[in-house]
């Protein structure tokens, strides 16, 4: 009995992190979030989400917090490391839910763990604006847990990104119809390289090379090897993180030959950029911002002061503006009511770093950067869907 | 009578078990869902392990297909949730049957790393028939079924597994399956099919691991093969059937509560000692309580009695 009563004691004791020091006047309002900290999402995690997270706090702690009841409340964020395990994220989401009694919620890294949480999230009725999950199911999804919101696209409108990308290309007489192609064998990579297959047959592109390999696998080189002996025009991977970096490496190795090269996740990393310098000058990548708008560069220069880390060129930005959609529609309501704060998200336009945000009947925002272009230390969006502010799409010039 | 006091203090707590999500619905109900897994888990493992003290880590990899054919079945077939359910324990069993026939002839550390490295192999070849037959949406299982729902059919599984074991233990088989754990050479000079009797045994486990995996599913919406074959729950499972111990049929869920509720303790407040905290765990109970609690207890009973 002992040993069980210490355990409840203990539980109840959790441990919560408060970024920034407040004004301690008023109580403040408290944000679960249950992150990553370990295993193989916490890369991701660390670069997209911790830090937006902690400028965030900062931004509105500075300000003196949420105005809610008339008042100003700072903001405190109560988190929680799940290991990347989604029985653990599901244990600390509800911990946080019924332990610590959190007012409101962030969403979490990762396809799955969005959808993983989202029926504890529906049951406490806690809004769910999603960013790093992209899926082809939203609208399934939006109709079984309606306080959950995607921003950042679906996973036909990626390919649909890519196609459209390597069309402007062959009409521009920079690549011939010939497409290499590989994918990472998991869950993400597979789903891509399927719809990818369709749509670029349909474009009349001819897949010269197509060829999976396992996730983890660490040497690549045969991979390359194979797609080289194919001689393609155009190099499309549908690629994690480590193999990204790993594929880009063996094409520099092999000095590949092709006009367009494009790795999905990870690309659009800081940490890419910086480690392949100007081999990779036109490489093309998913995600891509404008960062030409003054708010989106008062937010990066913001960013990189207030965290001491650049911004990552695609999902962070949207994960800051899904942090102002919510800080925005409690204010908006003005109180702590979370049913009230969905009804308002669902029916009003927020203004943030990327524009405007403003979700349709199945709570998805129609407005994201999906392929972005390497260019001159910038990773330029070159397609989109409903953001209308890309620019074309250019060759890719040697490794060299 | 004494007969009859006992069945009907077992069927009160039964029945005081299963009305706890009328209790609750939040928090301690998902840490009960862990423990009532745990407990099927680590009890039928111990149905095979504890006797023929073969240390089988492929717990993850049955828990797995379980999992991973329920959200096959609904997402690329359309088939529902129920009949994946009873469909996954079977194949399980017919695998774990397979694997049994080759590698229970393995002697102690072959047999280990065999299946230490089943979840991977799995895990692999899963990945590998998704991405050249099945291409992937996303595996989603989207049920109505709630937490309380998953509690229940947990505890019915956990039931089952007890009254196997209880029966099991009265059983010409439970009868072979002690000999051999004591002595395999003697078992066999007796008339003992010892290989048929550790193959049958290890089939029960696939069985109920597999079924325990398929139940959980709804719980997880989304499932990616390397998220369910994960070998962390192999070793929990051992972990938790030995510190309870495995001699008794009570034992491991013995060990289930209290370690449920440390690594609850450890995750909320060490969040990065997680790992630290399960090899110290298991090097503790191996040194200090071989026999695990129950069998600490029974050495204290002994021990009172002069």
């Amino acid at each position: 009995m002992n040993r069980r009563n210490f355990a409840i004691a203990s539980a109840a004791v959790a441990l919560s992190l408060a970024f920034a020091e407040a004004p301690q006047a008023q109580e403040p309002i408290k944000f679960g979030m249950v992150a990553h900290l370990s295993g193989p999402l916490a890369g991701g995690e660390a670069v997209t989400h911790l830090p937006n997270v902690q400028l965030w706090v900062e931004e509105v702690n500075g300000r003196g917090g949420l105005m809610v009841d008339g008042k100003r409340r700072p903001v405190e964020i109560v988190q929680y490391d799940d290991k990347t395990n989604p029985a653990e994220h599901i244990k600390a989401v509800q911990r946080l839910a019924s332990q610590d009694e959190v007012d409101f919620m962030i969403a979490p890294y990762g396809t799955g763990f969005n959808i993983a949480a989202a029926p504890i999230y529906a049951r406490y009725k806690y809004p769910l604006v999603a960013v790093t999950a992209i899926t082809d199911e939203i609208h399934e999804l939006t109709a079984k847990f309606p306080n959950m919101f995607f921003t950042l696209g679906s996973t036909s409108g990626f390919v649909e990104g890519v196609t459209n990308t390597l069309k402007t290309l062959q009409s521009k007489g920079v690549i011939g119809d010939k497409i290499a192609m590989v994918n990472v064998a998991d869950a993400f990579g597979i789903e891509l390289a399927g719809v990818a297959r369709e749509k670029f047959k349909e474009a009349g592109f001819n897949i010269v090379y197509d060829k999976s390999y396992p996730l983890g696998t660490p040497d690549l080189s045969p991979v390359m090897k194979g797609a080289k002996a194919a001689a393609p025009d155009a190099f499309v991977a549908w690629s994690y993180p480590p193999d990204s970096f790993a594929l880009t490496e063996q094409a520099i190795i092999e000095d590949l030959d092709v006009k367009a090269f494009y790795t999905a996740v990870a690309t659009a990393f800081p940490a890419y950029g910086g480690k392949f310098g100007n081999a990779i000058e036109g490489n093309l990548g998913a995600g891509g911002v404008n960062p030409n708008t003054d708010a989106m560069k008062a937010y990066r220069k913001r960013h990189q002061d207030v965290t001491g880390k650049a911004p990552d060129y695609w999902a962070s930005a949207t994960y800051y503006s899904a942090l102002q959609v919510l800080e925005q529609a409690i204010e908006g309501v003005g109180k702590v009511d979370r049913a009230a704060v969905t009804e308002h998200i669902k029916n009003n336009a927020f203004e943030t770093v990327i524009g405007t945000i403003r979700f349709d009947k199945h709570n998805n925002s129609e407005r994201y950067w999906s392929v972005g272009q390497w260019r001159g230390g910038q990773f330029v969006a070159v397609a989109d869907t409903g953001m209308g502010d890309s620019v074309a799409p250019v060759a890719k010039k040697g490794w060299k | 009578m004494p007969d009859i006091l006992r069945g009907g203090a077992v069927l009160l707590a039964v029945l005081a078990v299963a009305a706890l999500p009328l209790l609750t619905d939040g928090y301690w109900l998902s840490i009960a869902v862990t423990i009532m897994m745990y407990t099927a888990l680590s009890t039928s493992w111990a149905l095979f392990s504890g006797p023929t003290h073969y240390i089988a880590l492929s717990t993850g990899a049955f828990y797995g297909i379980g999992g991973y054919l329920v959200a096959t079945g609904m997402s690329d077939f359309g088939t529902s949730f129920w009949s994946m359910m009873a469909i996954a324990p079977f194949v399980a069993a017919l695998l774990a049957g397979a694997i049994g026939i080759a590698t229970l002839r393995l002697s102690g550390v072959y047999f280990v790393i065999f299946t230490l490295g089943l979840a991977e192999m799995i895990r692999n070849l899963v990945s590998w028939v998704q991405n050249n037959f099945l291409g992937s949406k996303g595996l989603y299982v989207l049920t109505e079924l709630e937490e309380r729902h998953i509690y229940w059919m947990l505890l019915v599984v956990t039931l089952a597994v007890f009254l196997f074991g209880w029966r099991l233990g009265r059983s010409r088989m439970g009868f072979a399956l002690r000999i051999l754990g004591n002595d395999e050479e003697v078992a066999r000079h007796v008339g003992i099919d010892t290989a048929r009797t550790k193959v049958l045994l290890f089939m029960t486990t696939g069985f109920f691991a597999a079924l325990v995996g398929a139940i959980v599913a709804p719980r997880y919406y989304y499932i990616e093969p390397n998220v369910v074959f994960s070998p962390e729950l192999s070793f929990l499972v051992v972990i938790m059937a030995l510190l309870g111990g495995t001699r008794r049929l009570y034992g491991p869920l013995l060990g289930v509560i209290p370690f449920t509720l440390l690594w609850e303790v450890v995750s909320a407040s060490f969040p990065s000692a997680t790992t630290m905290v399960l090899g110290l765990a298991f090097l503790l109970i191996v040194y200090l309580i071989p026999d695990g609690v129950t069998g600490l207890i029974g050495k204290l009973r002994k021990r009172s009695v002069p």
